[in-house]
């Protein structure tokens, strides 16, 4: 290393650093390749000092090469996150320390006495299971009419309530002084309407669409003509659903409308006809539209027409 | 009425872990932006600075009105940004007439605007105008040497400033152990004067030498720029000071009870609690437990031990 000015790098192994405070240019450099080169030459130097270093540490063989323990960096760079906070004790874990209690390690296998054998704890054909008691002794403090095992079922639902209430507590607090668990986010959920339970039922994505649609019909062409915004869909073909089929057949392809009109005459001719054609419903049509005919139709509710006056057309035509 | 949400799926809570704030922290990740306008210069600046970060880093491509850093409303988007992608690094590229082709190298703590500097781009060279043998291109993600030389670094504040977010820009992860041959980068900046610097990123050719050190050798390769110091904005005191905090600093503990005296040297007190005459426990003289009870028995063994021994040797 060159002795003229005193070369301390300050060298900072675990972040691959180096800073050399002492360099100056020694004269203003002339052109922008020699300054290059000069700050490119300055550089190689102090990446050999890195190296010297590094390379002299114990290394250990690996697969991909020889590796190397680093040591931890030097220069401070601040963090990107506070750090964590500690968690404010729990209810419990408060009355547990007032009272000594101990956590105890449970096991995961119990013996169940009253099967005689060793039984899980918690999940499939577990030791002390609700559904499994078969028989409960009345007491005498029972009512007569109550359903013990429902009373069963509605105690353990409320114990769970209960604990959900006091965990949703815990988290509170903990989230006041900003130690929520990472996994956990607490989130307002919608405000019941006072008076009622129901909540308002939310509207589903097609739902939405076709309320849109419906404001959209309103409009004097039907909706046809609005600016529609990114992402909404086409509105759903509204009115009678026609299907036409073509009036000149295509080249090379079956005539539909002969093979159409040919399927229902075939129908009607053939030898199972009868079946087909209710005869009774059709007379019955019959009569009812010759009765409407004769009947309903009264002279008096149409509008007279009027002989004497002349068509404005008519006249023009004439001229 | 609140409800508490957790994750449905393992991956989510993985990754919710891996966002959470540690002891130990993840490396900064960076988020590349485009401004209003932006030059080719800019846009090829953002583009090579996210491929030399390609691991750590996530580009935006669309332009962003609303960010100003330097002005007080216009952080509200990074600050977003930064918390939906997790990066507390950013370089925002932008080029007005009175700013021209200007970057701004930011920083974040706890998704808050730490603090910032501009910088303006002069005599950009591109890595695509840069020719060399492609087997000594440095490889992606390597951890880079990143040197810094002049003095305009130790005593020109913003230099200073500078060369933190650069370090911090540069670095990537924190490892712990080093693969040898996996060192082909280094990024060299030099003060060229107090107000600019000239930085470019070379690869590095490790050439034999007499000793188990190789000769390094350094062949720029990468894009090379001089960036010129326009404002910046530092950290507040309060701020700076607990980001900087670290778990190993342990606050000094006062020694109680220890005084120093130029005459006698150390001194100390010593408290002693008031004696309750009537509850000190009383010594156990019970017969059993007295010494020479104990110690006549001892005796009394060795005796007969070394008695059956001569029994046997008689025998």
């Amino acid at each position: 290393m060159d002795t003229e000015m005193d070369q301390i790098y300050q060298i900072d192994v675990g972040n691959l650093l180096a800073f050399n405070p002492n360099h100056r240019f020694s004269s203003a450099p002339s052109s922008r390749e020699e300054l290059v080169k000069e700050c490119v030459t300055e550089g190689t130097k102090l990446v050999q000092a890195i190296a010297d270093t590094l390379f002299n540490f114990p290394s250990t063989e690996s697969v991909d090469g020889p590796l190397v323990q680093l040591p931890p960096p030097t220069t401070k760079l601040p963090r990107e996150k506070h750090l964590p906070r500690p968690k404010p004790p729990t209810k419990w874990e408060e009355f547990a320390l007032k009272k000594g209690i101990q956590k105890r390690k449970k096991d995961k296998i119990v013996y169940d006495e009253t099967t005689d054998k060793f039984k899980r704890r918690h999940g499939y054909d577990r030791v002390n299971d609700d559904n499994d008691i078969p028989i409960i002794e009345a007491k005498a403090s029972d009512e007569p009419g109550e359903d013990p095992f429902a009373k069963r079922l509605d105690d353990k639902k409320k114990r769970v309530d209960k604990q959900q209430k006091n965990r949703l507590q815990n988290l509170k607090s903990a989230a006041k002084a900003g130690a929520l668990p990472s996994h956990v986010q607490l989130a307002a959920s919608a405000l019941p309407i006072t008076g009622t339970k129901a909540q308002p039922k939310k509207l589903g994505k097609e739902e939405l669409g076709d309320v849109a649609g419906l404001a959209a019909t309103s409009t004097a062409s039907g909706g046809k003509f609005d600016k529609k915004l990114p992402g909404e869909k086409p509105p759903k073909k509204q009115g009678k659903h026609h299907k036409y089929l073509p009036v000149v057949p295509r080249y090379g392809w079956v005539d539909e409308e002969k093979e159409q009109t040919n399927k229902v005459l075939g129908k009607l001719l053939s030898k199972h006809s009868h079946e087909i054609l209710n005869v009774g419903k059709a007379i019955n049509m019959y009569n009812d539209k010759k009765e409407k005919k004769k009947s309903g139709r009264s002279d008096k509710l149409k509008p007279k027409k009027d002989i004497t006056k002349k068509k404005p057309y008519a006249n023009k035509a004439n001229k | 009425m609140m409800e508490i949400r957790t994750p449905k799926t393992h991956k989510a809570k993985r990754v919710l872990e891996k966002r959470a704030p540690k002891l130990v922290e993840n490396g900064k990740k960076t988020l590349i932006l485009h401004g209003t306008k932006t030059s080719a210069t800019v846009s090829s600046v953002l583009m090579e600075l996210y491929r030399l970060k390609k691991g750590g880093a996530i580009k935006y491509s669309r332009r962003n009105e609303n960010i100003r850093p330097f002005e007080s409303g216009g952080e509200t988007s990074l600050e977003f940004f930064s918390l939906k992608t997790d990066c507390s690094i950013f370089v925002y590229g932008s080029h007005t007439k009175k700013r021209p082709d200007n970057l701004v190298l930011g920083r974040m703590y706890d998704h808050h605007v730490y603090d910032l500097i501009e910088v303006g781009i002069e005599n950009f060279k591109s890595l695509l105008s840069f020719s060399y043998d492609k087997k000594i291109a440095p490889h992606e993600g390597s951890k880079p040497f990143i040197c810094f030389t002049g003095e305009g670094f130790e005593n020109v504040p913003e230099l200073k400033q500078l060369k933190e977010v650069l370090t911090d820009l540069f670095r990537g992860e924190v490892v712990e152990n080093l693969n040898l041959t996996g060192l082909d980068r280094a990024y060299i900046c030099t003060a060229v004067s107090p107000t600019k610097v000239f930085l470019t990123h070379c690869a590095i050719k490790l050439k034999k030498s007499g000793t188990i050190v190789p000769r390094i050798e350094l062949v720029e390769v990468g894009p090379s720029m001089d960036l010129v110091i326009r404002r910046n904005r530092l950290p507040n005191e309060g701020l700076r000071k607990e980001a900087m905090k670290s778990s190993k600093d342990k606050p000094k503990k006062k020694v109680k009870n220890v005084d120093q005296d130029d005459v006698l040297g150390k001194l100390g007190r010593v408290y002693i609690p008031e004696q309750e005459v009537g509850k000190i426990p009383l010594p156990d003289k019970s017969k059993g437990v007295k010494r020479e009870r104990r110690e006549g028995k001892v005796k009394k063994n060795k005796e007969e031990g070394s008695a059956s021994k001569k029994l046997k040797e008689s025998e």
